[in-house]
């Protein structure tokens, strides 16, 4: 054990939870003190207990039992529980990592906003969809005064879909509309998300649509094409596969998500942008933390 | 009862499916002028939107001249014994924005749609227009995607949540009138709800398929003025009306008042009037969604490659409607393809 790493706990041991779970135990400044769940039968429990990470079945009790041993806590339970769990966290002086849409905190893209959102409490990684159209948003906004109205479309593998995002489709459209306001700096603004169950399961594509009275085409690129490299230093998967151009009186770039297939397989693209994020941001924290020390 | 012949639903899709074919600019002159030749007609339900339903208004799928609230109303105000419908996706459409001025401007059905495998995302919407007092569908869409068994599988779920009828979507018209009758036919003998089919005329089969429908125990069935609709159009209801009439189904159709409301159509959206071209016709052969032909025209004459190439490769991607975004990227990628290879790449 390294006194230097970062100690951080999981909450949640889904999809989420576990992928998140692999990725830490990766970090150089991370360290998973805990994987707390409900069902220490569950595949990822299981997962967790065969690399040797520490796991209670006593669900949120756990992390405030073993507050001591943590600095951060991802949550990735479900929006209604985060939203409990959020002011114990604060008054336990937790920093909270919230991969629910309870929007309870700062939205934070890393490539847009991490430093501004390294000092608060509580940070929310928006959507999947969110992650990957923001930051082509934001660039699109720096290269283009006047973006009258900002359009995100991402399609999905379905067997990428668990039943929570299918149950809450309206919730992710809501969430992802109000991301791409507040970075977009766009007051009209609409996303759409398309379930795709072709086999072999389709990786996770988005398109970035806007309307702009005299885009600057040249600029835009160079923006996008900026971007995209920043991205790519915490979602390696993260490619530009149809530069901006501009078609029928709308602006239009796209982007497709490989995952690192480190739990989930590598199409799931969608998963693993949010938890890449989320570990950008911790890693950050972390660096931050050892800094000031 | 006549003939012991069951009592068929016609739905009136021109002034939703038919905003495809007019890129979604259809006008509230239109929107009242037709509504009163449906109502003359005796059509049970007339559906009004933009082409992908509710909330669907974007420049992923293209912008609505009028907005839906405004359209919605319009059509409202000719209606009194055609109820009034409205096409809804999850993903595009939300309950509090969307289905909630809906109900506030009068629609009495919702017929809740999904890519044909993906019936779960329905639930919530299904269940809450059930709880406010209204009436809900099922519907899937691309239904040619899958096998009957899957399809049954789908609409049980959507019958567990509430829907009222369910409909099978021919959105690619990819259906020959066999694969309608088998699929048609599982689903009218298993399920609870009355049952119906939606035609497209991609291959030239819309009114054969509606028939082939009818006949295999379908109680509701879709039709567009003059077929008025995306991709090659849907099956023309003035045709539907005299089909039903002259095979002695009961409905509530007026025979001279449908065979108007067609002809209105025809003069109301001349010159936008469906046709069967080579984009459409393999986009029936692919089986990809019929409201892509108007995006794929215009995107093989941006980037100078063959719009039939296009269809190809989407349908060899098995996109799904909705996905028009990816109409784009094929785009692109054959003109740099051809480039690089110097030449146009061979027609599968």
């Amino acid at each position: 054990m390294s006194a230097k790493k970062l100690g951080v706990a999981i909450l949640g041991t889904g999809n989420i939870g576990t992928d998140l779970m692999m990725k830490v135990l990766r970090s150089p400044v991370l360290e998973c003190r805990l994987f707390a769940g409900r069902n220490l039968a569950s595949p990822g429990m299981t997962k967790a207990s065969l690399l040797g990470v520490p796991v209670s079945a006593k669900g949120f009790q756990s992390i405030i039992d073993r507050k001591d041993e943590i600095a951060l806590v991802f949550d990735a339970t479900s929006a209604m529980d985060h939203q409990k769990h959020a002011p114990v966290l604060k008054e336990l002086g937790l920093v909270a990592v919230d991969l629910t849409p309870a929007k309870v905190g700062r939205m934070c893209v890393p490539a847009v906003n991490l430093a501004e959102c390294l000092s608060e409490p509580n940070v929310n990684m928006i959507t999947c969809g969110g992650q990957a159209s923001i930051p082509i948003a934001y660039a699109i906004r720096s290269a283009n005064p006047g973006v009258e109205y900002l359009e995100a479309v991402s399609s999905i593998a379905s067997r990428s879909a668990g039943p929570a995002t299918r149950i809450n489709l309206d919730e992710y459209l809501q969430t992802t509309e109000q991301g791409l306001q507040l970075f977009g700096g766009c007051p009209r603004t609409k996303a759409i998300l398309n379930l795709n169950p072709a086999q072999p399961c389709v990786h996770m594509q988005t398109t970035v649509m806007a309307r702009i009275a005299q885009p600057d085409l040249a600029r835009t690129r160079a923006a996008v094409a900026e971007m995209v490299a920043r991205i790519r230093t915490y979602i390696p998967g993260y490619q530009l596969i149809l530069e901006p151009i501009v078609e029928n009186g709308r602006l239009v770039a796209m982007v497709r998500v490989e995952g690192l297939g480190d739990y989930l397989p590598r199409y799931a693209g969608n998963l693993d942008i949010i938890n890449c994020a989320a570990i950008a941001f911790a890693e950050a924290y972390a660096r931050q933390r050892t800094a000031q020390n | 009862m006549s003939d012991g012949k069951p009592t068929i639903t016609v739905c009136d899709s021109t002034l939703r499916d038919g905003s495809h074919a007019y890129s979604h600019q259809i006008t509230l002159e239109q929107v009242r002028a037709y509504a009163t030749a449906a109502e003359a007609a005796g059509f049970n339900f007339l559906e009004v939107g933009h082409g992908n339903g509710l909330g669907a208004s974007s420049l992923q799928v293209g912008e609505s001249l009028v907005p839906e609230g405004e359209m919605l109303r319009a059509a409202k105000a000719c209606l009194k014994r055609t109820k009034l419908s409205v096409h809804v996706i999850p993903g595009f459409a939300t309950i509090n924005r969307e289905i909630a001025q809906a109900i506030d401007a009068g629609v009495e059905l919702f017929r809740v749609g999904c890519h044909c495998t993906e019936a779960d995302i329905t639930q919530r919407h299904i269940s809450h227009v059930r709880s406010a007092g209204h009436e809900a569908w099922g519907v899937l869409m691309m239904s040619h995607m899958v096998s009957g068994e899957i399809l049954l599988e789908e609409t049980k779920k959507m019958q567990s949540y509430g829907a009222q009828g369910i409909v099978l979507m021919d959105s690619a018209g990819a259906y020959f009138p066999a694969d309608v009758t088998a699929k048609v036919g599982l689903l009218a003998s298993k399920l609870e709800v009355p049952v119906g089919f939606h035609a497209h005329n991609n291959l030239g089969l819309a009114v054969a398929n509606s028939i082939a429908a009818l006949e295999a125990g379908a109680r509701i069935v879709d039709g567009t003025g003059r077929g008025f609709g995306a991709g090659a159009g849907n099956a023309p209801i003035e045709l539907i009306a005299a089909v039903l009439i002259k095979q002695g189904y009961t409905t509530a159709l007026d025979l001279y008042k449908a065979l108007d409301a067609g002809d209105l159509a025809a003069k109301l959206f001349a010159g936008s009037l469906p046709e069967s071209n080579g984009v459409t016709i393999v986009s029936g052969m692919t089986g990809v969604f019929s409201g892509f032909a108007k995006p794929v025209q215009r995107a093989a004459k941006q980037f100078g490659v063959d719009g039939r190439d296009i269809f190809f490769e989407l349908g060899r991607r098995k996109v799904v409607g909705g996905q028009e975004d990816l109409i784009l990227e094929v785009a692109d990628l054959l003109a740099r393809r051809a480039k690089e290879t110097g030449k146009v790449p061979p027609t599968p």
